[in-house]
């Protein structure tokens, strides 16, 4: 075959030179390389990092395709071009008009995401002197998942390069991370440019600057988790909610969406089921907790806390970015326990402690960013006393033996 | 104490190729070798000298650290050549077999009638010590340090390894006396292990404790059943004897002779007809490889089995404690797509577009071939799925990678040995090395503390 042939020879007259991992990128990418075994085994099993990374953006296309129609989808529909989409299969949510123009919102956020993070992998890999690694495909597909449809692409150029650059290279590239990439860039934002990235302007596109007399200027819509932090009203049905019909970041919305993606990971053996179910206890639990304050009559209608603390506790999981973290970004394995026992304790405590921040933070209702970056930088703890107890128990066998 | 053994967490590797039951002699080696690379950490010195005659069980050399622990020569004949690699460090020593071997006689000996030290000094003159390993270090043992316990695994469960059932028929005796000779060497038990449902020849010897196991991989390993039946403890010592090295000692009682016999499965895919060989430790591969015939041309032929052999070419020899040789096409080509489009054709733990659990009877025909490229550890909870020792092995690669000599003693580095991790190895996302990771720390610690 000519294709592979050239690419050989090419790989050869590489080897060893500074591009050569930058070369090797794009080999690997298109050929399964010529790799053999030395020591140790001589068979391999059949995945590798690209096939476990494949997986998982495999499992983001659904929640991506339907953020490009949603961003259309939510602009229409605050312009009375469409109607309220029924059930899911509405054809007035997949139509040719919202992707379109959630494609042209959408579509430029993915580009940005990933031509700005592959070049700093690559520069990174180049300098150091190692292959490129695939943690980047994962984070860049992420990233346009969980920003505000309207932010300025520079933005998230800047974002980009500091969330790989601090949160990921300078401990030694993938792998060596403490922290999510992804969330990173997303706390980065958040933190720096906080105007951009809440309130009610955001989440729905349309940056119209006066084109029709008589409409606004900007097109605004609230997250449900920003319409109960003021405790005002929700003007969706848990049906939309659950759909995903709703303004909120990107690709967040669809429960249902997210459901399929979680399906994807735990039938493939990629995603933790540990940390996905004990993640969804810890939201519940927390939840019921609130609910029972609520039903104590410890707090009054008055107080600013009460509508989310007396949002069903269920309910937490149809809002917000809840679902998405806890299914995409609580399982990054570098970041997260790896002990399994650890897995439990871990995603327990982002459910719970995600609800929390949600509840006593109306300032910024996203609590399961906070939560799981906060659980990233406490995993390792996690994981020292689970391993501590082999280490105890092994050290109490002997007392037994020499006693 | 019998103790029945239960392998849940392990993995299967089914291969095609696996060797047929029939046993026949290979033809006759005309060099025979011994590499000491093959002996861990042993550094040789010279009995004799280039071109000196030797009979079969007469020393070759001893260790440099334990002038007690000799070698011998699996057969009679010329020495031809010590061959040296950097620093003088001897490689290989060759040995031009006669036609007929003649043995050193070391007369016949009833274990039973002789005490701890006679049984000691009886094995460490006719050079059968070099078949007793201990743990920790996974090293030739020290005769010097009496074991807490003895392990003998009775069945190997490995993918196309020596089915023992089979290699090990006929040869009771030998087994007996060499258990009984053991049992005198340590204040515990000698612990067999073997298959269920098996119709092993070491189920029914006397002087030892039998278990029985299951047969999910890796239920055979030695390691495994010391985890499950007496875990070593800081400061113990256990030593391990390989089911065939038990009957080359038990020759040494029974026929006063050093008789380092193999029968070896020649098996993988690429052998023609796999089966069974007769053969002597050290001979050419060459001899029964071709005897068998390969179907293809670019293989890689490995000293012992898929998951820790040693690679090694058709003119090199069987290693020292190899029974087995396994030969397995190479995988040195591109795959067009191979990371991402759906694999029917090969083993795999996950499900990510792998479909190899689909079809848990199918046997596979799966190359060298690393299916991916080297990376840092990412991926977590796949090791834990096969490996049933009570052991983090996350943990403990990590703690052997930063040369953390507390934590990998307390993560129960004294417990283990590489091929313990070869199926967490085999398995592992990022490709790491696990086996010479373990090694590696073995070796730190052994210079440390040992």
């Amino acid at each position: 075959m000519g294709l592979k042939q050239s690419l050989h020879k090419m790989k050869m007259k590489y080897e060893g030179t500074k591009m050569a991992p930058a070369f090797n990128a794009i080999h690997t990418f298109l050929y399964l390389p010529n790799e053999t075994t030395h020591n140790g085994t001589h068979i391999k099993a059949a995945d590798d990092l690209k096939r476990t990374m494949n997986i998982v953006i495999m499992s983001l296309v659904p929640c991506l395709i339907f953020g490009i129609f949603n961003a259309g989808y939510q602009q229409n529909l605050q312009m009375d071009v469409v109607e309220r989409a029924a059930g899911f299969l509405s054809t007035e949510f997949w139509n040719l008009e919202n992707f379109s123009i959630g494609a042209w919102k959408v579509l430029p956020l993915v580009l940005v995401s990933y031509g700005v993070g592959l070049l700093i992998e690559f520069i990174f890999a180049v300098i150091k002197g190692h292959e490129v690694e695939e943690g980047y495909l994962v984070t860049g597909m992420l990233v346009p998942l969980i920003v505000p449809i309207d932010i300025p692409l520079w933005m998230l150029a800047v974002a980009v390069i500091f969330g790989v650059v601090i949160g990921k290279e300078v401990f030694g590239g993938t792998g060596m991370n403490i922290l999510n990439p992804a969330l990173t860039i997303r706390a980065f934002l958040f933190f720096a440019y906080p105007t951009k990235m809440s309130g009610d302007q955001i989440w729905v596109a349309g940056d119209l600057k006066n084109t029709l007399a008589g409409q606004p200027d900007v097109l605004t819509g609230e997250t449900i988790l920003g319409s109960l932090a003021q405790n005002k009203e929700v003007a969706f049905s848990l049906w939309d909610q659950f759909w995903g019909f709703i303004p909120g970041s990107v690709g967040e919305t669809s429960t249902f969406l997210i459901l399929i993606g979680a399906l994807i990971l735990v039938l493939s053996k990629i995603g933790s089921w540990r940390i996905m179910l004990s993640a969804i206890a810890g939201s519940l639990v927390m939840g019921l907790i609130f609910n029972g304050v609520v039903a104590q009559g410890w707090i009054g209608e008055s107080s600013k806390f009460f509508a989310l603390m007396n949002t069903e506790f269920w309910n937490h999981l149809l809002i917000g970015g809840l679902a998405f973290g806890i299914v995409y970004m609580a399982t990054d394995p570098v970041s997260a326990s790896q002990t399994n026992k650890g897995k439990w304790i871990y995603g327990f405590l982002i459910g719970f402690v995600s609800v929390t921040i949600r509840v006593f933070n109306p300032a910024y209702p996203e609590g399961v960013m906070l939560a799981i970056l906060l659980m990233n930088v406490f995993a390792p703890t996690i994981d020292h006393y689970v391993v501590e107890g082999n280490i105890k128990k092994r050290a109490k066998r002997l007392k037994v033996k020499t006693a | 104490m019998s103790k029945d053994i239960k392998i849940k967490k392990g993995l299967a590797i089914r291969l095609k190729g696996e060797a047929d039951k029939t046993l026949s002699n290979a033809p006759r080696s005309r060099t025979f070798a011994i590499r000491p690379s093959d002996l861990h950490l042993i550094t040789p010195k010279m009995v004799v000298k280039e071109g000196a005659k030797v009979q079969a069980g007469d020393t070759l050399f001893y260790s440099k650290d334990n002038e007690a622990i000799k070698f011998s020569s699996p057969v009679s004949g010329t020495l031809t050549e010590i061959e040296r690699g950097a620093k003088r460090v001897i490689t290989k020593i060759t040995i031009e077999g006669d036609q007929q071997d003649v043995f050193r006689d070391f007369g016949v000996k009833s274990p039973s009638s002789m005490d701890a030290a006679a049984i000691k000094d009886h094995l460490l003159v006719a050079g059968c010590w070099s078949f007793i390993m201990q743990r920790p270090y996974a090293v030739v043992a020290n005769p010097e340090v009496m074991p807490k316990a003895i392990f003998v695994s009775g069945l190997n469960t490995g993918p196309l390894a020596t089915d023992l059932d089979f290699a090990l028929q006929g040869k009771e005796k030998e087994l007996q006396a060499a258990l009984s000779a053991l049992a005198k060497l340590t204040e515990g038990s000698v612990h067999v292990t073997v298959a269920k449902n098996g119709n092993s020849p070491l189920a029914g010897m006397s002087d030892v404790v039998v278990h029985k196991t299951n047969t999910l991989h890796p239920a055979g390993n030695v390691g495994t059943q010391i985890n499950k039946i007496d875990p070593i403890n800081k400061g113990e010592v256990v030593w391990t004897i390989g089911a065939q090295d038990l009957v080359v000692i038990g020759e040494l009682f029974v026929t006063g002779k050093y008789n380092a016999e193999r029968v070896i499965a020649l098996a993988g895919s690429s052998v023609k007809t796999p089966k069974y060989y007769r053969t002597r430790q050290g001979s050419e591969v060459a001899t029964f490889v071709y005897d068998s015939g390969l179907t293809e041309e670019n293989v890689r032929i490995i000293s012992g089995g898929v998951l820790s052999g040693t690679t090694i070419s058709p003119k090199q020899h069987l290693g020292f404690y190899d029974t087995a040789v396994t030969v397995i096409p190479e995988g040195d080509d591109y795959e067009f797509f191979g990371w991402n489009k759906p694999v029917f054709n090969k083993i795999s733990t996950s499900r990510a577009l792998t479909f190899s659990w689909l079809t848990p009877k199918k046997k596979f025909d799966l190359n060298t071939n690393t299916n991916g490229e080297h990376r840092a550890f990412v991926v977590t909870g796949g090791y834990e799925e096969v490996f049933p020792l009570d052991i983090y092995p996350l943990q403990i690669l990590k703690a052997c990678l930063v040369k953390d000599l507390d934590a990998m003693e307390a993560l129960g580095m004294y417990e283990v040995a590489p091929e313990d991790f070869a199926l967490t190895e085999f398995v592992c996302v990022s490709k790491q090395p696990h086996q010479q990771i373990i090694r590696d720390g073995l070796d730190l610690m052994y210079k440390e503390i040992g």
